[in-house]
């Protein structure tokens, strides 16, 4: 199958420093692609770069078959949408206003919204859980809640693919699962693909078919779960010792990390 | 929308257009001088009547401009308390005049002085704000705040330097009258402010997205840094105008979008026309009050926003407090 979005060679980042070095990968549909590393090895950076919010410095980034520089950035977002890590609003609209925000790419400037835009934006309510609050305004939700009505907006764009930057960082278990199961089945279901950024290691080990371990702007490592989830790779990247077994359930890669008094204690 | 909800917002929208009507009407006919509304029809009264159009004019294009800009600011900043005057040309204007006055260039010239203050003000802020070809907001408002204590400085200082007949003149232009000598002028800041409002309209999907956030509004397809810097030139324009025309009002660019956003929701299609009207009937009823409750004197129209805004705005802001 031919890749949806292709990196070749990438490097880029904010004025002056390089974040991102020489990144190549692909992401074919209906991939689940998980990005992981330690704090500032250039994660989010590589998804700003990938969905235009940047301008790499070198290097290509070919979207459905053209490079994502030649395509305008209103029709490139109807067809990529993107889940930041929390979204704070300080403005009273409610959750369908919010939602109904997802067809602006698809709507020229003034025109009003058709029945398929609604129709779609009932659909990602549906898929979110969120009709029932679509009265609500957003600023009085819960950040579970908050974060499942800007998956619904992201999904009413009808994206071919789906960029999500630490969804779960500020979601509790209940609310990390949920939302992930969520995500889970727009992929297996509906064909969506979806990359990642996550920080929790054993949520990407989980949900993740493919993961790319960043180390300071490049990639150390990509391949299946199994293969990148190694403590080797793990405490060369993150510094720390860790013990990796198999989860019971699911028997995919757990990590388990170690503190410095029972490391100790096991030296002695 | 719902169909109920449409219904609604178009009751509500007919209601607030007909208690500007009755507003427009009021202040035809209210005046120092006690004419019925018969007798101000007669070719003799026709210099009256013109005065009082043009008041109402200027009280309706101020009130429009002024709270429309602040609705651009505020989404732009992504805060429902920025106001048009944050980012300098209050002070550029003020500066401009109050040199105007100083130099004895006469009346004539004071709005040509203080548009030319206010633009100066805002390229300056905008420069200091810029970082290559990005302006971060926070940078603008900082800029935006230092330049205004600097400029507000250098005016004190020049006002203390001045005569007392001078820095009264100052001081009452600065509080804003809707008194307008120049029909000329009302006529060009009128056509400017109007276009300028249908340009933000033009935008209002925009500041939708783009009050959620820079980012966000970049992943819906909106060139944020494009539309900030179009977003800002003219609210900048806007607030320029306003002040050449009728001084420093306060206080309306940020009540009146206040609580229209609580009477029709943050939704800016539906917010900027609502805005507009409400806007209208405040200035036209604060220019009545301030040429009638203490006749034949008559109160700077800046103070009675400010009077009147100012404990909306306590309350407002108490409420929200309780809410979060």
């Amino acid at each position: 199958m031919d890749a949806l979005i292709k990196i070749n060679d990438l490097s880029g980042g904010y004025t002056g420093d390089l974040v991102v070095k020489e990144v190549s990968f692909s992401v074919k549909p209906g991939d689940f692609l998980g990005i992981i590393g330690p704090n500032g090895s250039g994660k989010s950076t590589l998804l700003k770069l990938m969905s235009k919010v940047l301008t790499p410095k070198c290097g290509s980034i070919v979207f459905d078959g053209r490079s994502i520089a030649d395509i305008s950035l209103k029709s490139f977002c109807q067809k990529v949408s993107f889940v930041p890590q929390d979204t704070m609003i300080n403005f009273s609209f409610t959750v369908e206003e919010i939602v109904l925000m997802g067809r602006i790419p698809h709507l020229g400037r003034m025109q009003m919204e058709t029945k398929k835009d609604h129709a779609a934006v009932i659909q990602a309510m549906t898929l979110t859980d969120t009709l029932a609050i679509k009265d609500r305004p957003i600023d009085e939700l819960s950040a579970g809640e908050r974060q499942r009505v800007v998956v619904a907006r992201a999904l009413a764009q009808e994206p071919a693919l789906l960029f999500l930057d630490e969804p779960t960082s500020h979601l509790d278990i209940g609310h990390q699962v949920q939302l992930l199961d969520l995500l889970k089945k727009l992929n297996r279901k509906n064909g969506l693909a979806i990359v990642m950024v996550v920080h929790e290691l054993n949520l990407a080990a989980e949900y993740c078919d493919r993961l790319i371990l960043l180390n300071k702007g490049r990639i150390f490592r990509q391949g299946s779960v199994a293969e990148v989830l190694t403590y080797q790779n793990i405490e060369t990247v993150y510094k720390t010792t860790v013990v990796v077994k198999d989860n019971p359930i699911s028997s995919k890669p757990y990590v388990i990390l170690v503190s410095e008094e029972d490391k100790a204690c096991r030296q002695n | 929308m719902l169909p109920l909800q449409i219904y609604k917002m178009k009751t509500k929208i007919i209601f607030l257009f007909s208690i500007l009507l009755v507003v427009i009407f009021w202040g035809i006919v209210n005046g120092p001088s006690n004419l019925s509304f018969q007798q101000l029809l007669l070719p003799q009264n026709h210099d009256i009547l013109w005065l009082r159009l043009s008041r109402v004019s200027a009280a309706i294009i101020l009130g429009v401009g002024l709270s429309i800009s602040g609705i651009a600011l505020q989404a732009i900043l992504r805060n429902p308390l920025a106001e048009p005057y944050l980012l300098g040309t209050s002070s550029g204007a003020g500066l401009g005049a109050v040199i105007a006055l100083i130099t004895g260039m006469g009346t004539i010239y004071l709005p040509l002085a203080a548009f030319i203050g206010a633009i100066f003000t805002v390229v300056l802020v905008y420069n200091l704000a810029r970082q290559q070809n990005k302006v971060p907001v926070q940078a603008l408002v900082l800029s935006g705040v230092i330049v205004s204590i600097a400029f507000s400085a250098i005016m004190v200082f020049l006002i203390s330097l001045s005569s007392n007949e001078a820095l009264h003149g100052a001081m009452w232009w600065l509080w804003g009258s809707t008194q307008v000598y120049d029909a000329r002028l009302l006529a060009v800041v009128g056509i400017t402010v109007f276009l300028s409002v249908l340009v933000i309209y033009f935008f209002a999907q925009d500041l939708n997205a783009i009050s959620i956030g820079e980012e966000e509004a970049m992943h819906l397809g909106i060139n944020s840094e494009a539309l900030k810097k179009i977003l800002f030139f003219i609210t900048s324009l806007i607030t320029a105008c306003a002040v050449s025309l009728c001084g420093i009002i306060g206080f309306v660019g940020l009540v009146i979008p206040h609580i229209m956003r609580r009477v029709v929701g943050p939704n800016h299609k539906v917010l900027i026309p609502a805005t507009c009207i409400m806007a209208s009937i405040f200035m036209i009823a604060c220019d009545i009050i301030s040429r009638t409750m203490f006749s034949p004197l008559e109160i700077p129209i800046g103070v009675i926003t400010a009077v009147i805004g100012a404990p909306i705005f306590i309350i407002l802001l108490k409420k929200k407090q309780r809410i979060t």
